[in-house]
């Protein structure tokens, strides 16, 4: 069996994993890192996503192995010293979940894309929440979040730099 | 001094905090020690007959501690029920949770491997060997009802389960030399529930004692259920629905696995957890619609309707589950919709098939009748060379009519169509599209623009259980609560729903709190656990705040009463003399004197001083059993871009003004006609359960399975009015289901009224480009 070294949300795990091993069933199973749940078991409704190395990833369709060495951010790990991040308190308060199991995945997505776009329109928060499905909400109130969240970070990133 | 109320403000709401932490308690994340996996082996036939199952050779793969066919469990299965007989010569086959003999849908289950790992439990699944004959499918419900068609049960000599008829008025005279007749053909198409969260179940057995945790929104029936199916005493099982990821009816069933984990568990002794991977899930939670609607509306001239005749076809799948027959025949009210008529003729088959059985999924019964009939006003309007808003003026109950009892016999208690209506098209800019769209049809634009209407009711707060009785359900329809003011004052609700989504911790507590006048904050609300929950009828047919809200009140009047006659002695007044404000009590006339409803609820506790009789503790135990429905209507409008070229359909506005009644959280409505308009557009434009031609189902995956993300959605345009209903006392009415049975029509009328100049009326559900370039391919290839 491989073994593997991963630091999940900033802690250094060694495990001994079987190969196919996912990615999800690792946190889940064996870290017990349940924050992350499971939608799918075709990669299409983005419930697992978590950060790899800052990027979104969905973690059932990467194997455990493939995390080896690399720094895995998972809702679990967001908020500092009790408080949310301003992702997590954006979704709050704009009521972009209802009965959450696609929150977590949902967050990260929106992390990512706000990485990689730090001003995004409605409609490109659309288009690069995609790859996340959302039974609950009409996807209206978690648009409006992520708009929120870029405000908000991008005023706080002001506040840093000024 | 006086806080702002707490109903109608927009909480942020207290479930939040462990949503978006990470820190859910959803049933797969449950681990036990000794904890085993379960995987079910499926049926890969339509329909076969099993003419031999051996699980022995699983039992020696690494990992697995046992496998069980049906036969194993002959003697203690029994058969899922099915709740509703709605005629007493109703077809109702034995659905076994493992089949024995033959099996009759992809995805029933035939036996189980139990294992220490689901690794393990899905890889010893492909050891046990069984030996199909396979037998012919029905796939198709008006082949299957044909003389001498094949059978789903070889045993019943039919596939007709029941057929329900339902006369109002005097139908020969409603259609007798009806100046205007109109005749059409709907199909409502399968669809899967999908809610977010795959169900899952562990069973936990102490002795002879079992805690099931399931991903439920029903835990109360689910426990009655488990115990009359499985003869464990019902004091003995415990039901949890944890958090739970979402249901929109789909986790409002009895499933076999739910018993099947049970059986094994008390088999085995062990705890036991399974988890539906989302095939499967496609393949066995029971699916939604699938109907073919034939209806027909007779009018005069001036667009007044006279009559309606509505033939069903309902299609049950392989078996009937808990509420399945029932489903369609709650359309049987609703057909009529907001219109006054002078008959109504209803009648529905239930149709067995060789598909996934069928259920209630969100609307179930409403959203089917809602679109034919508001499809039909359209038609109406063409046929009469009236704006469809105008013929549905002419027809609908007046604000002053109200309350009116319609022509399926059912009382609306109060309604305001023209003031939804009025706010809608103004907020819609009717006119203006109006001549956009005349403008684009003059100019030949390739892009047509089409405005689809609904303005629709329906019946929710389910149900008065006289009337449930009436229809012969085999369950009640009223709810719970009971409230306690603890000795720090602080209080906890224990409520009988059980939401999946819909945010009962905060608006209960938000309700509680105004009347009992205490902090919103210091307010727990318990729930989804039958051993805090004792009883209850949980939470479908958007009845929770409807009904189950009313028992709140119903338990906070009942605590006030004690706490004022505690006051009183306390105070050393006559209760009459008592009153009560803003969470305090105070003798009338005494400026200084104010005793807070802490302080009762403390020397309640205390019981040092009570006045005679009393007993120790403020608290109640409170029930609510409607009288009738509640009935939230609105208008919604929706514009669509059609290309004529692509077939491709764009939402380009959509207007949706409701009328719920009196609103306690603003934030959490909106947030649910959002959610419920995504699933009436998702069913207009996007998905559907298909079967190839042996049975299987094709759409397993959500990648076949269309389940609309956030770029083929609009940005809504939400609004209200609101006419307090007369039946309850905080005047609600529901939201939960309003904003799918509402927006179908509205987006296929939308999209048909684009096509109309192409002489095109109807376009099937979902209306893929595909289907629309299809029908105007065919509707030019017919002009030339
Ligand atoms: S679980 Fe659905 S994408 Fe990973
Ligand atoms: S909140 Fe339920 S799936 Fe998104």
């Amino acid at each position: 069996m491989p073994r593997i070294k991963v630091e999940v949300d900033g802690v250094t795990y060694e495990d001994d994993v079987e190969p196919r091993l996912l990615l999800v069933h690792y946190l889940r199973d064996r870290l017990g890192k349940v924050g992350t749940p499971i939608g799918c078991d075709t990669t299409n409704c983005g419930a697992c996503t978590v950060l790899m190395d800052g990027l979104s990833v969905k973690s059932c369709s990467v194997l455990a192995v493939q995390a080896d060495g690399r720094a895995i951010t998972t809702i679990e790990g967001l908020g500092i010293d009790g408080q949310l991040h301003p992702m997590q308190q954006a979704f709050h308060e704009e009521h972009a979940l209802q009965c959450g199991y696609c929150t977590p995945g949902m967050i990260m997505a929106s992390l990512d894309l706000l990485r990689e776009n730090a001003d995004p329109s409605e409609d490109e928060i659309r288009e690069g929440l995609e790859g996340n499905l959302c039974r609950c909400t009409g996807y209206q109130n978690i648009v409006r979040a992520v708009r929120r969240a870029a405000d908000d970070m991008r005023g706080a990133a002001k506040e840093v730099t000024s | 001094m006086t806080t702002a109320p707490e109903i109608g403000s927009s909480r942020k709401r207290s479930e939040d905090a462990r949503l978006i932490t990470g820190k859910t308690q959803w049933t797969d994340n449950i681990q036990l020690p000794g904890m085993c996996y379960v995987a079910f082996l499926r049926s890969p036939h339509a329909h076969a007959r099993i003419t031999n199952i051996d699980v022995s050779p699983a039992k020696g793969r690494t990992g697995v501690i046992a496998a069980f066919a049906g036969q194993d469990f002959a003697d203690e299965q029994g058969a899922l029920p099915c709740a509703w007989p709605v005629t007493e010569d109703m077809v109702h086959p034995d659905y076994l949770p493992l089949a024995i003999n033959e099996v009759r849908f992809v995805g029933e289950p035939v036996a189980i491997v139990v294992a220490r790992d689901r690794y393990a439990a899905a890889d010893a699944l492909e050891a046990i060997e069984v030996d199909y004959e396979p037998l012919p499918p029905v796939l198709d419900m008006e082949e299957a009802l044909k003389e001498g068609a094949d059978l789903v049960h070889g045993d019943k000599g039919t596939n007709k389960t029941y057929t329900w008829v339902f006369e109002q008025g005097d139908n020969e005279a409603a259609w007798r030399d009806a100046p205007v007749v109109i005749e059409r053909r709907y199909i409502q198409q399968r669809l899967i529930p999908s809610a977010m969260e795959p169900r899952a179940v562990v069973v936990a057995p102490v002795g002879d004692e079992y805690t099931m945790w399931s991903a439920t929104q029903v835990p109360h029936i689910l426990r009655t259920v488990l115990s009359v199916i499985t003869a464990i005493p019902e004091q003995k099982i415990r039901v949890i629905a944890p958090d739970v990821g979402g249901g929109f009816g789909s986790k409002i069933g009895v499933t076999a696995e739910e018993v099947v984990l049970m059986l094994a568990a008390r088999r085995l002794g062990r705890p036991l957890k399974w988890t539906e991977s989302r095939s499967e899930g496609n393949l066995t939670v029971h699916h939604g619609r699938d109907q073919i609607q034939d209806i027909a509306i007779a009018a005069d001239r001036d667009g007044k309707l006279r009559g309606l005749r509505v033939k069903l076809l309902a299609d049950m799948g392989a078996y009937l589950r808990l509420v399945g027959p029932g489903v369609p025949l709650l359309g049987a009210f609703m057909y009529n919709a907001i219109y006054k008529m002078d008959a109504l003729s209803f009648t529905c088959s239930g149709v067995f098939t060789n598909k996934t059985p069928t259920d209630a999924y969100r609307g179930a019964g409403r959203p089917e009748a809602t679109y034919a009939i508001e499809r039909l006003m359209d038609e109406l309007a063409v046929e009469l060379n009236l704006d469809p808003i105008e013929v549905r003026r002419r027809n609908w109950i007046k604000h002053e009519e109200f309350p009116y009892t319609t022509i399926a016999g059912l009382t609306y208690d109060s309604g305001n169509y023209e003031a939804a209506t009025e706010k809608a098209l103004q907020a819609f800019e009717y006119d203006k599209l109006r001549a956009e769209q005349a403008d684009r049809r003059e100019r030949g634009d390739p892009v047509q623009l089409g405005i689809g209407i609904s303005t629709y009711t329906e019946m929710c707060g389910i149900a008065p259980s006289r009337v449930l009785g009436q229809l012969n359900f085999g369950g009640g329809g009223w709810e719970h609560a009971s409230v306690r003011m603890l000795a720090t004052g602080k209080v906890e609700a224990v409520i009988g729903t059980s939401p999946h989504g819909q945010g009962h911790d905060t608006t209960m507590a938000q309700i509680i709190a105004d009347k009992l006048g205490v902090p919103w904050e210091d307010v727990k609300v318990l729930h989804g656990d039958t051993a805090t929950s004792h009883k209850g009828l949980d939470t479908y047919g958007s009845r929770s705040l409807a009904i189950g809200g009313v028992a709140v009140v119903n338990a906070c009047d009942k605590v006030l009463e004690k706490a004022k006659r505690a006051a009183a002695h306390l105070m050393e007044a006559s209760e009459q003399d008592i009153e009560f404000a803003n969470g305090a009590f105070s003798v009338r006339g005494v400026a200084e004197s104010s005793l807070p409803i802490q302080d009762v609820a403390f020397a309640v506790n205390l019981a040092h001083n009570l006045p005679d009789g009393m007993e120790p503790s403020l608290d109640s135990d409170a029930t609510f059993d409607p009288e009738n429905f509640s009935y939230p209507h609105g208008t919604h409008l929706c514009a669509v871009d059609v290309d004529t070229e692509t077939g491709f359909v764009k939402i380009r506005k959509y207007v949706a003004v409701d009328d719920v009644g009196k609103v306690i959280n603003p934030l959490i409505v909106d947030g649910q006609v959002h959610g419920g308009l995504a699933q009436g557009i998702a069913q207009a434009l996007y998905e559907e359960g298909v079967y190839d031609a042996d049975g299987n189902l094709t759409t397993t995956t959500l990648a076949d399975y269309l389940v609309p993300s956030a770029p083929d959605l609009p940005t809504f345009h939400t609004d209200r009015t609101e006419t307090p209903a007369t039946t309850n006392p905080l005047g609600v009415k529901g939201v939960g289901e309003a904003g799918t049975i509402a927006s179908t029509p509205a987006v296929v009328g939308a999209v048909v009224d684009a096509l109309r100049p192409l002489g095109i009326n109807d376009v099937r559900m979902p209306c893929t480009p595909e289907r629309v370039w299809q029908a105007i391919k065919d509707a030019r290839g017919g002009a030339s």
